[in-house]
C-alpha cells in the first residue's frame, strides 16, 4: 500500500470537450464514458445496449473516431474531444447525415440510431463518398434489431444528395416517422432514459440455478453493512405475489417463494442508492440453494412430476384443429412427406434492455416503462400491490425495440412494490445479461408434420403436432399452442386436415411472445413438406404452391370461408420471375464451382392478424381544443414498427388535415384509451380502425359547429378539449369449437420469399445472397414503413435459420449470442401486394409477424437445393450442416 | 467511493484509478499490486453487472497515458510494436509484406470501435483461446517485452501464454511491447477465420501462416491455428514439411491431417470439437492456398 500511496495520483480532474464545450468532471476516472455522459453531463442521447462493446449502441467520437463509450474509463478522455448525438445537428436542426436517416426511414425503434450516426460520422469524415462495403465496414460494430440494415446502408449511401422527406403524409404517403427527428437527435426518452437523478434504484438477485430450493439468510444484515443499501425485498413483502397473461393462469410470482423455477428466476431484491446497488456482488448475498433435478426438454417434462400443481405431464396447454378425415387419405395417397424439425431458444435481444421507474404520489403510483402493454401491466401492477386499477397510472416511454418481448411484466413489478413501500422514485434498468437470463423467449418447438397430394399435385391432407417448450411460467404459452394448430398446413386449400400444439413447462426461461407465436417454427416443417411433395410429383416448387394456394372464398381448415383479402397468389406471381431467374443463375454458377454451391428456395405463410378468436377490442380517442389544435389519444404503444406515424396518417387522411398539425399523446393509461397490446400485428389493422372511427366520429361532431370561431364559446373537458371523437373496434371472429372450427380471425395477411443462398460445402457455411418478398398487406399505409418491417422479420428469419440460439447460462450476452450484422443481410427485393380487408382501416391487414414467416423455409429450401441436406436442428450451424454434408458424402 | 470497516481492524482504503504519464510511477503501482487497464475492451465486459473494482485491489494502473508503450518502430533486426498499439493503428501503418497476417486480424477484431480502443498487448495478456491476434503473433514469430521495477525480461509469446486466462506476467511487471525479427528473404503472411457471422464474431477455427523465402524457396514457414486448443499452436511437422518447398508452388497439397495433431478442439456453443478437427484442416488449406497465390 505505501507504493501505491507514494505516488503522485493523476489527474483528479479529467478535462474534457464534449459537442464542443469544454467540460470538467471531477470523480472515479474508471466510470465509464456512457454513464459520465449520461448521467452526469445530461446527454441521454447515448445508449447502452450490453455495456461490453458487443452492441455499439454507445459509440461516440473520441477524437474524431468511433469508440465504444461504454468501454473507455472517463479518465483516458483527458484532453480529449467528445462528439456524441447530441452534438451532430444542434437542439432543433438536423444535420444532412440525420435528414437522409429520416428520409429513408433508417430508424425504427430508433435505440441504436444515435450508435449508426456516430459510427457513419466517423466514417464520412474519413471518405466522403464511401461505397456499400465501406458502409458496412465501418458501421459494423453496431447491431440493429429492428431494421434489417439495409435503409441504414442506403440513408448514409445517400447523405451526399438526401431523399425528399415527406412530412405530411396521408395514407399510402411514404411519410416520415412522426417521432423521426426525436429519435434521430437523440431526445426521445426511452426506458432508462427517465429515471430521475435522486431516484433509488431495485435489483434483483436471480437464481444461477435452473431448480432449486432457496432460503434467504440474513439480509438486513447484509443490508446494514453496506452504506446507501435501504432494504432488501423477498416473497413476503409482495402483496399478491403471482401475475400472468391469462386472467385464470397467474403462476409467475414477483419474487420466489422459496423454490426457483429457472436460471434467472428473481429470488431476492434490493433496493438503495445507484452505487450502492451498482456495488453489490451477487454471490456475496446470502442465499442457501439445494439444487434439485433440472426439467430440460419436452420429454423430460412428459416424464417429470408437475412444476405447477396440478399440471399432469406438465402440460399447460393442448390445442387442435381437425377437418374431414385424414386417416383415409393418407391411406390412399399418391404422395405422402413426412418430415420433422427442432427449433431452439430464441432471445427477442432488443438493443434497449428492460428499464423503467416508479413514484408514489400519496395514494397513487406512476410508473413509466418500456412496454408494449400499457393496460395489461397496469392491471396487473394494481392486483400485484392490492391497489385499486385507477390508482395506478402506467405511462410507457419510448421502446426500444420489443418483438413481443417486453409484453411481459419486467421492471414493473420491483420498481412499483419498491416505489410503493419506500416512498421515494425507484428506477431499474437491466443489465444485458440479465435481460437475456430473465425475459421470456421463442418457443423451441419439434414440429411433425405429413402432408399429402393427389396424382394431380392437389393437397389432399394434413398431419401435425407441434411439442413446444413453454419454460417455467405461462406467459404466452397458450396463445403459441392455439395459434399454432390454426396456421399449420400453410396458405393452401387443405380438405382433410388434423393439426395440434402441446406446450410443456420445463425449467427453462418462461417461452412468451416473439414475433409470429409459433407459426414461424411450424411454417418450417410444413415448408419443407411442401418441397418434398412437389419433388416427389416432379413438379416445380412454386408452381406447387400455386396450384394449392388459397383464393377468395376458399376455406380455411378451421371452416373459416375466406371474403376478398386473399393475396397469396398475387405474392407468388411477384416473385415467380426471381424465382425462375435465380434457379437459372445458381445452375451456371454451380457448374463452375464444385465445392461452393448456390440454390434457391421458396416459403408461402398466412398469419391471422389480432388475437385468436379472443375479443381484442381498441379504443382511441381524437379531440379539438378550442383553438382548432388536434390531439389524437393513443393507447397503443409504438414500438418501432411505426404505429405512431401510421395512425397519424389515417387520422389526417380521415380528417382532412395535415398530419403535422395533430399532437401525439401516446400509452398513458390516464390520458388515453385501451388500444390493447401491441402485438399479433394488430396495431394498423384494430386500432387503425378505431382510429379511422375516431376522426370520422369527430367529422361528424365538427360538421355540427357552425365554425371553427364557435369551438372558442364551448366549454373544455378535463384534457382541453371541446369536442372529442371516439373509435372503437374489435375484429369479428368466433370461439373455435372442440374441433378448432370457426372463424379465428377477421383477416389474414400472406406473404411470399425466395431466398438465393450459397452455401460452402467444406465448412457448412451459409450465406444469403438474395431475397426477394412479396406481401399481402392490404392496404399499405406507409409503403416505406413496410418495407422496414419487411426487412427487420427478414433479418430475424436470417438469425433464427442461421445462427440464433439461446442456451440458458452459456449465452447470456450478445457476443455468444449472435444476431445478424450488416453483413449478414442479404440484396432484399421488397413486392407489396394490396388485397384490401373490408374490416381494416382504408382495407390495411396487418405486416410486422408476417415480415418473418417464410425467410427460414425459404433459406432451407436453398440450402437444400444446394447441398441435398436438410438439417432438422435449426439453426443451421456450420458444424450441423457440414455434419449432414459429410454424412451425404459418405467421406470423413 | 466510500471506506468501510471491518469489524476491528483499521479502516480499508477504497481502490483508486491512477493514470499515470511516467513510467516509474506506473510501475511503482504495479509494483503495489495495481491492476492492469488499457484499451478496456475486454476490462468492462468482464465487468458487466458487477463492480468495477474487484475484491482485493488496490488500484487500478490505466497505462494509456504512456507514449513510450505506443507506436511502431522499425529497429534493426526487429520491428517493435509498443503494447498500446491499437488495432486501426495497427492495419493502417505502412507494414512490410511479413505483417499481413496481423493486419487482416487487425481489421477483423470486433467493429471499427473496438479496433480504435483495443491494443495488441490487452489482446495477448487476456489469453482468450479464442485471440486472434495470437495466430497471427506466432507466425510471425513474435516475443514480448516485459517491464518491471527490477528491470526487462523478453519471453518467446509461446511461453507467455501458459493457458486459457493465464500468462507468465508477474504481479509486479507490464507488458511493453511485441518485438517481430526481420526475415531472412522476402516474407509474406496471411490469416484465415471462420466464424458463424460477418462482423463483431468470435471465431471457430483461425489460422496464421508466415513464410520467409530465400530465392525460390521457403527458407522458415510458421503457421499457427487458435480456437482449437487451450492456446493456439503451430503446427512443427507442417512447418517442417513446407520448409525447402518453392514458394509459388500449390503449398495446400502437402497439408496432412497428421500435421494438426498438436490441436485438442473441444465442443463449445459455437462448433462441435468434431467440425473444428475437419475446419481446421479446411481453414490451413485455404490458409496455405493464399500463401502460395
Amino acid at each position: 500500500m505505501n507504493e501505491v500511496s507514494a505516488v503522485q495520483f493523476s489527474p483528479d480532474t479529467v478535462s474534457l470537450t464534449v459537442n464542443g464545450t469544454a467540460r470538467a468532471y471531477r470523480g472515479d476516472g474508471l466510470r465509464r464514458l456512457a454513464d459520465v455522459l449520461r448521467d452526469d453531463f445530461g446527454l441521454k442521447g447515448t445508449k447502452i445496449g450490453c455495456n461490453a462493446g458487443d452492441c455499439g449502441a454507445c459509440t461516440v467520437l473520441m477524437d474524431g473516431a468511433q469508440i465504444c463509450a461504454c468501454l473507455v474509463p472517463v479518465g483516458q478522455c483527458d484532453g480529449a474531444a467528445i462528439t456524441s448525438v447530441e452534438g451532430l445537428g444542434g437542439a432543433s436542426r438536423l444535420s444532412d447525415l440525420q435528414r437522409s436517416f429520416l428520409a429513408h426511414g433508417a430508424a425504427q425503434c430508433g435505440i441504436c440510431t444515435p450508435g449508426m450516426l456516430m459510427a457513419a460520422s466517423d466514417l464520412l469524415t474519413r471518405s466522403s463518398s464511401p461505397s456499400r462495403s465501406e458502409v458496412e465496414d465501418a458501421l459494423g460494430g453496431v447491431l440493429c434489431r429492428c431494421t434489417g440494415y439495409q435503409k441504414i446502408v442506403e440513408a448514409v449511401l445517400d447523405v451526399a444528395r438526401p431523399a425528399h422527406i415527406v412530412r405530411d403524409g396521408n395514407v399510402g404517403a411514404r411519410a416520415a416517422k412522426v417521432d423521426g427527428p426525436a429519435k434521430l437527435m437523440g431526445t426521445e426518452r426511452y426506458g432508462a432514459d427517465g429515471i430521475p437523478a435522486d431516484a433509488l434504484y431495485v435489483r434483483a438477485i436471480r437464481s444461477p440455478h435452473p431448480c432449486a430450493k432457496f432460503a434467504p439468510g440474513n439480509l438486513e444484515a447484509f443490508v446494514a453493512a453496506r452504506p446507501g443499501l435501504v432494504r432488501a425485498l423477498t416473497a413476503r413483502d409482495v402483496p399478491f405475489n403471482a401475475y400472468g397473461i391469462y386472467p385464470n393462469i397467474k403462476d409467475q410470482p414477483v419474487l420466489a417463494d422459496g423454490l426457483a423455477r429457472y436460471r434467472g428466476d428473481p429470488l431476492v431484491a434490493f433496493v438503495g442508492t445507484r452505487e450502492a446497488i451498482e456495488a453489490i456482488r451477487d454471490e456475496e448475498v446470502p442465499i442457501t440453494y439445494e439444487p434439485l433435478p433440472a426439467i430440460v426438454g419436452v420429454d423430460a417434462a412428459k416424464a417429470a412430476s408437475p412444476l405447477h400443481a396440478g399440471r399432469d405431464q406438465n402440460v399447460l396447454a393442448d390445442g387442435g384443429v381437425t377437418c374431414g378425415n385424414i386417416e383415409i387419405v393418407f391411406g390412399s395417397a399418391a404422395h405422402v412427406a413426412e418430415v420433422e424439425y427442432e427449433t431452439s431458444f430464441v432471445e427477442h435481444a432488443y438493443i434497449e434492455p428492460e428499464a423503467g421507474w416508479a413514484e408514489r404520489k400519496g395514494d397513487t403510483l406512476e410508473v413509466h416503462v418500456s412496454t408494449q402493454n400499457p393496460f395489461q401491466h397496469r392491471d396487473d401492477l394494481a392486483q400485484i400491490l392490492n391497489l385499486p386499477k385507477q390508482a395506478v397510472r402506467l405511462i410507457s416511454s419510448a421502446v426500444g425495440g420489443g418483438f413481443g418481448g417486453k409484453l411481459d411484466l419486467n421492471v414493473h413489478p420491483l420498481v412499483a412494490l419498491a416505489a410503493w413501500l419506500c416512498d421515494k422514485p425507484v428506477g431499474y434498468i437491466y443489465t444485458r445479461p440479465e435481460s437475456m437470463a430473465a425475459s421470456t423467449k421463442r418457443h423451441p418447438a419439434r414440429v411433425k408434420a405429413k402432408a399429402a397430394c393427389d396424382a394431380s399435385g392437389k393437397l389432399s391432407a394434413f398431419w401435425s403436432h407441434a411439442e413446444l417448450d413453454t419454460g417455467a411460467y405461462a406467459s404466452w404459452g397458450p396463445t403459441v399452442a392455439n395459434r399454432v394448430p390454426v396456421h399449420a398446413p400453410g396458405p393452401y386449400i387443405v380438405p382433410h386436415a388434423k393439426t395440434r400444439g402441446t406446450a410443456y413447462f420445463t425449467n427453462c426461461p418462461p417461452s412468451g411472445a416473439f414475433r409470429g407465436f409459433g407459426v414461424p417454427q411450424s411454417a418450417i416443417a410444413s415448408e419443407a413438406a411442401m418441397d418434398t411433395l412437389a419433388d416427389a410429383l416432379g413438379t416445380d416448387w412454386l408452381d406447387f404452391r400455386r396450384r394449392n394456394a388459397l383464393k377468395a372464398g376458399d376455406k380455411t381448415i378451421t371452416g373459416q370461408v375466406l371474403d376478398d383479402s386473399v393475396g397469396i397468389v398475387e405474392t407468388i406471381d411477384a416473385v415467380e420471375p426471381y424465382w425462375r431467374t435465380w434457379n437459372n443463375a445458381a445452375a451456371v454458377f454451380n457448374a463452375g464451382s464444385p465445392r461452393v454451391q448456390q440454390g434457391v428456395g421458396i416459403a408461402c405463410s398466412w398469419y391471422g392478424i389480432g388475437n385468436t378468436s379472443l375479443s381484442n377490442p381498441s379504443e382511441m380517442k381524437i379531440g379539438i381544443a378550442p383553438d382548432g389544435r388536434i390531439t389524437l389519444y393513443c393507447g397503443a404503444v409504438d414500438i418501432g414498427q411505426g404505429s405512431n406515424t401510421v395512425l397519424t396518417q389515417i387520422a389526417a387522411d380521415t380528417l382532412g388535415i395535415a398530419a403535422s398539425d395533430i399532437k401525439l399523446v401516446m400509452g398513458d393509461t390516464a390520458l388515453t384509451l385501451d388500444a390493447g397490446k401491441t402485438s399479433a400485428s394488430r396495431q394498423t389493422f384494430v386500432t387503425g380502425k378505431a382510429c379511422e372511427l375516431a376522426a370520422l366520429d369527430l367529422k361528424a361532431k365538427l360538421a355540427q359547429v357552425k365554425d371553427r370561431a364557435a369551438l372558442r364559446n364551448m366549454p373544455v373537458d378535463n384534457h382541453g378539449d371541446v369536442l372529442t371523437g371516439h373509435g372503437r373496434f374489435d375484429p369479428p371472429t368466433t370461439m373455435l369449437d372442440e374441433k378448432g372450427q370457426g372463424v379465428p380471425y377477421a383477416c389474414y395477411g400472406f406473404a411470399t420469399q425466395v431466398a438465393l443462398v450459397q452455401v460452402d460445402l467444406d465448412f457448412g457455411t451459409t450465406k444469403v445472397l438474395k431475397i426477394a418478398a412479396a406481401h399481402d398487406v392490404g392496404k399499405a399505409v406507409n409503403p416505406q414503413q413496410v418495407e422496414g418491417q419487411i426487412h427487420g422479420g427478414t433479418a430475424q428469419g436470417i438469425g433464427l435459420a442461421l445462427m440464433e440460439e439461446y442456451i440458458p447460462g452459456r449465452t447470456e450476452n450478445l457476443h455468444d449470442y449472435l444476431i445478424p450484422t450488416f453483413g449478414d443481410m442479404p440484396e432484399m427485393i421488397c413486392r407489396i401486394i394490396e388485397a384490401p380487408t373490408q374490416h381494416g382501416p382504408y382495407g390495411a391487414k396487418g405486416v410486422g409477424e408476417p415480415a418473418l414467416i417464410s425467410t427460414a423455409p425459404a433459406i432451407f429450401g436453398g440450402i437444400y437445393r444446394a447441398t441435398g441436406v436438410r438439417v432438422t436442428k435449426i439453426p443451421v450451424l456450420p458444424h450441423r450442416l457440414r455434419a449432414a454434408i459429410r454424412a451425404k458424402e459418405g467421406t470423413r | 467511493m466510500l471506506g468501510s470497516r471491518t469489524p476491528s481492524g483499521p479502516e480499508i482504503l477504497p481502490p483508486r484509478y491512477a493514470r499515470p504519464r511516467l513510467l516509474d510511477e506506473a510501475l511503482a503501482l504495479r509494483h503495489g499490486g495495481a491492476q492492469i487497464i488499457a484499451g478496456g475492451t475486454d476490462f468492462y465486459p468482464a465487468r458487466v453487472g458487477r463492480p468495477l473494482y474487484d475484491r482485493d485491489v488496490p488500484c487500478v494502473l490505466d497505462l494509456t497515458a504512456l507514449a513510450e508503450l505506443r507506436g511502431i518502430q522499425d529497429e534493426a533486426g526487429c520491428h517493435r510494436i509498443g503494447a498500446l498499439t491499437s488495432w486501426t493503428e495497427i492495419a493502417e501503418a505502412p507494414l512490410p509484406a511479413q505483417f499481413y497476417c496481423l493486419q487482416a486480424v487487425a481489421r477483423e477484431v470486433g467493429g471499427r470501435q473496438i479496433q480504435n480502443r483495443g491494443t495488441i498487448g490487452g489482446n495477448l495478456c487476456n489469453a482468450s483461446p479464442a485471440a486472434d491476434g495470437v495466430p497471427a503473433l506466432l507466425a510471425l514469430g513474435a516475443e514480448i517485452e516485459l517491464l518491471s521495477r527490477a528491470g526487462k525480461r523478453v519471453l518467446p509469446l509461446s511461453e507467455f501464454i501458459r493457458g486459457p486466462r493465464q500468462i507468465a506476467l508477474r504481479a509486479d511487471e507490464i507488458a511493453s511491447a511485441v518485438v517481430i525479427p526481420k526475415p531472412k528473404g522476402a516474407a509474406h503472411s496471411s490469416f484465415v477465420k471462420l466464424g458463424a457471422r460477418k462482423y463483431l464474431v468470435i471465431s471457430i477455427v483461425m489460422a496464421a501462416g508466415y513464410l520467409d523465402v530465400v530465392g525460390s524457396r521457403i527458407a522458415e514457414a510458421r503457421i499457427a491455428v487458435g480456437a482449437c486448443s487451450p492456446v493456439a499452436q503451430r503446427l512443427p511437422a507442417l512447418e517442417a514439411a513446407l520448409k525447402g518447398e518453392v514458394a509459388i508452388s500449390s503449398l495446400s497439397r502437402l497439408v496432412k491431417p497428421e500435421h494438426l495433431a498438436p490441436l485438442k478442439p473441444i465442443d463449445d456453443v459455437r462448433a462441435s470439437a468434431e467440425y473444428r478437427e475437419e475446419a481446421a484442416l479446411t481453414v490451413v488449406r485455404r490458409l496455405l492456398e493464399e500463401l502460395s497465390a
